[in-house]
């Protein structure tokens, strides 16, 4: 690495043989990797296969990395002026190429288009964005040189507004339920909306729960979803086998997945860290794969069709003509339409998710949720003070894999169908990168967390093969920049002298 | 466990530094393996007194008290503890049991905060037991009722009398974690004592710290001993603390105990000046024989087992 200058101290010569080896480095390795994968491009024709070349783009693609490769030189040896400069403007010709057919009308965009030098759209769109990022790097780095912040200082300045958004968010709590109560009245609100924003309840629910095994008790579970598939299944089979509702299921499925989770917490109490991830994701799935070929009991593969809906808290069904009792438009007096039963569903939901919240907030500030975090901290000193490690643990597994089962049943009952297929490994990756990403232990994290992760890419569904890449991106970026999550900061649970505001 | 019948020993009738009788260790031994960390160890500790362990590197001092505070079981041993509400053998607990049914607290050589919660959080987790019953096991205080409010009230009041006798007041809100090194050392001292125990054990409290603190310390300890009345026991390389401070001094060395006595016994101890400081010509002598040994091929070296 450079020498870490800090602002103020003189700088170092330009070596520009040395720049352009490192960018003409860089360039060949775009080149190993594109050539082969972008340059040669195999199309179906009638009779066969033909093979069509892009070198175009090849070629695009290895300026583009030595272009990027030499701005980002110069903005580690401190020169952001150069990039400032001609970044905005790459961005700028850009977005103007991409957006040409509606900015100059199709004749002049036609035109313009031929300069575009890659077919695919995504590209560009990346490119832009890479462009914009760099001029608000350079940006930043020019306003730093002058404000003369060290990197510690710009960390803490970072942190700092960490705790003003997570104090902000006593009231961006309150106004996001507000905003998620009337959001089925909005005229956003079709189906698809309504259907995304169940979604990402349920994923707010989910990370919620995950958030009290690994956020507050700092245990580490990749097997989370096997909690889920237990609530799942034992609703689907109290409901199909012995015509049990929603409601009275939906403590037993909750009792269920708790047992679970006791049962997975005895074997791996001793275990921390690596081993205990390694243990709980065997664990998940051992659940999957036993769901997959205990046919006789759970369907296998088959899974389980005709789950009913949950009612009107048994009062009513949501149906068009009663088969037994009453429906829900009858009981109103309303006419009756197919989205008062997502309504419905999507305020269940709301309120379940919401009780978590309710319940986890409360917790913490019980002597039980001060020793699940000061298991986090330290388990030996734990042990010191009298804290029974074992029960303790145990209590945090149980309890997050019952919320875990509560959403289960839900969401079961909203899809009408499971199969193991909905419980694979990569969902109990989803739910940890939900708390991992909204920071551990912060709960408006996780709602901001699983907007991003579930809603974005449910609205961008155009973009379904590049979803995962932005996932990982957003991951990485997410470990490179603030590495205790987006939210990080902690809100202590008692403060002296009552619920005064933090000592400025 | 340690089921072997541990035979009682003899003691003289006076703790060396006088008191009541708090704790008594027996025959105490710990292997690892085929190392003896701890061989035969058997002392008393008074109740309002503060003993001290000393000796050089190495000696089983922290190992005395792993096997106190119920981290390490002994191999053979028999630690009684003189409870108030009646007697307690330590070897037989569980251990978070040794703190939470027996009331023996410890800090540790390497300190153990929890660095990421709060200096008051820190003392409340101390008294995690106490609240846990007041809460119902968590469902009372899940409503929020009365009754659990008041316990933790009570709690935060235990709280600020000890962070007004550590002089941690100010920073009562700060992330434990973010202290300087002796407020962290005093913290620890303070969560200990917030779990109300009737023996602390603390683990070289002194060390890093300059003379200031140092002596802050000591006050501290003595204000434990007189106000508190309850035992101290205190293993310590800082002799300037453990001379001032201490009642009674046991040394260890190699995991035997050389000396017992008060601080001007010790101190005289021709044992304890040898453990220290060696004596040349003893060691030429054990040099001597030992080659002789070699020579004739004994095996009383005996280190290759």
């Amino acid at each position: 690495m450079t020498a870490v200058a800090e602002p103020g101290i003189r700088l170092r010569r330009l070596d520009v043989p040395a720049v352009l080896k490192e960018a003409g480095l860089t360039a060949l390795v775009i080149f190993a990797l594109t050539f082969g994968l972008v340059g040669f491009e195999t199309l179906d024709v009638p009779g066969g296969i033909d093979i069509n070349t892009r070198f175009g783009d090849v070629a695009a693609a290895v300026a583009f990395g030595f272009v990027g490769r030499i701005a980002l030189i110069l903005l580690r040896e401190h020169r952001p002026l150069p990039v400032l400069a001609l970044a905005p403007l790459a961005a700028a010709i850009m977005l103007m190429l991409l957006l040409s057919e509606t900015l100059f009308g199709p004749e002049t965009g036609a035109v313009l288009k031929a300069f575009i030098p890659f077919h695919d759209p995504i590209v560009l769109w990346s490119l832009a964005i890479v462009a914009v990022f760099f001029s608000i790097r350079a940006a930043l780095a020019v306003r730093d040189m002058s404000s003369g912040l060290s990197l510690e200082e710009r960390e803490e300045r970072v942190d700092r507004l960490g705790a003003r958004v997570q104090r902000g968010a006593r009231l961006l709590g309150p106004v996001l339920l507000a905003c998620a109560l009337v959001f089925p009245f909005t005229p956003f609100a079709d189906r698809q909306m309504l259907d995304i924003a169940i979604s990402v309840l349920t994923y707010v629910m989910l990370g919620w729960g995950l958030n009290i095994v690994v956020g507050l008790a700092g245990l580490l579970d990749l097997g989370y979803v096997a909690f889920y598939a237990v609530g799942a299944y034992s609703f689907a089979l109290l409901a199909t086998n012995l015509d049990v509702s929603f409601w009275v299921a939906l403590p037993f499925a909750g009792a269920m997945a708790a047992t679970a989770g006791v049962l997975l917490g005895f074997p791996v109490l001793r275990l921390r860290g690596d081993y205990l991830a390694i243990v709980t994701l065997g664990f998940g799935e051992m659940i999957r794969i036993i769901l997959l070929n205990w046919y006789t009991f759970t369907g296998g593969p088959d899974g389980i069709s005709g789950i009913p809906r949950p009612s009107f808290f048994g009062l009513a069904d949501f149906a068009r003509n009663a088969n037994h009792g009453l429906t829900f438009h009858e009981m109103f007096g309303i006419d009756y339409a197919s989205s008062q039963r997502i309504i419905f569903m999507f305020y269940v939901i709301l309120a379940m998710a919401m009780v978590v919240n309710l319940f986890t907030m409360r917790i913490r500030r019980l002597p039980i949720g001060r020793a699940w975090e000061a298991l986090r901290e330290d388990e030996i000193a734990c042990r010191s003070l009298g804290i029974n490690p074992r029960n303790t643990k145990l209590t945090a597994f149980g309890i997050g894999a019952m919320f875990a089962g509560f959403a289960g049943s839900f969401f079961a009952s909203r899809l009408g169908f499971i199969s193991p297929e909905s419980f694979t490994f990569i969902e109990s990756a989803v739910i940890l990168a939900i708390v991992v990403l909204g920071g551990f232990g912060s709960q408006i994290g996780v709602v901001v967390a699983a907007i991003l992760l579930i809603g974005l890419p449910e609205i961008f569904r155009e973009l379904q093969q590049y979803r995962m890449l932005a996932f990982g991106m957003a991951m990485v970026l997410i470990m490179l920049w603030r590495p205790r999550g987006l939210l990080a900061y902690r809100e202590p649970t008692i403060r002296l002298g009552g619920d005064r505001k933090a000592g400025s | 466990m340690s089921a072997v019948d541990v035979l009682p020993v003899d003691f003289a009738d006076e703790i060396p530094g006088g008191g009541t009788e708090l704790l008594t260790v027996e025959h105490l031994t710990m292997r690892f393996g085929g190392l003896v960390a701890i061989d035969d160890v058997s002392f008393r500790a008074a109740n309002e007194r503060i003993t001290a362990i000393i000796g050089p590197n190495g000696a089983g001092k922290t190992t005395v008290f792993n096997c106190l505070t119920g981290f390490y079981k002994p191999t053979v041993g028999r630690l009684s503890l003189h409870h108030p509400k009646g007697d307690v053998l330590l070897e037989r607990l569980e251990g978070f049991r040794t703190s939470q049914s027996a009331g023996v607290a410890r800090t540790f050589q390497n300190i153990r905060l929890f660095p990421r919660m709060t200096v008051l959080e820190n003392l409340i987790v101390a008294q995690h037991n106490k609240l846990m019953r007041a809460s119902g096991y968590t469902v009372f205080g899940l409503f929020g009722m009365k009754r659990y409010r008041d316990a933790e009230a009570a709690a935060i009041e235990l709280a600020r009398y000890w962070l007004d006798r550590t002089g941690l007041v100010e920073k009562a809100d700060w992330d434990a974690g973010n202290l300087p090194y002796g407020d962290q050392r005093r913290l620890e001292i303070a969560r200990a004592m917030c779990t109300e125990p009737v023996l602390l054990c603390l683990d070289e409290p002194a060390a890093g710290l300059n003379p200031r603190e140092s002596h802050e310390l000591n006050r501290l300890l003595i204000y434990v001993r007189d106000e508190h009345r309850i035992g101290v026991l205190l293993i310590e390389h800082d002799m300037s603390v453990v001379m001032e401070i201490s009642d009674h001094i046991v040394v260890l060395d190699y995991g035997r105990k050389i000396s017992d006595g008060t601080p001007e016994q010790v101190r005289e101890d021709p044992a304890v000046i040898r453990a220290y400081l060696g004596e040349p010509e003893e060691i030429e002598e054990h040099v001597r024989e030992a080659l002789k040994q070699d020579d004739q091929g004994g095996d009383t070296t005996g280190e290759g087992g």
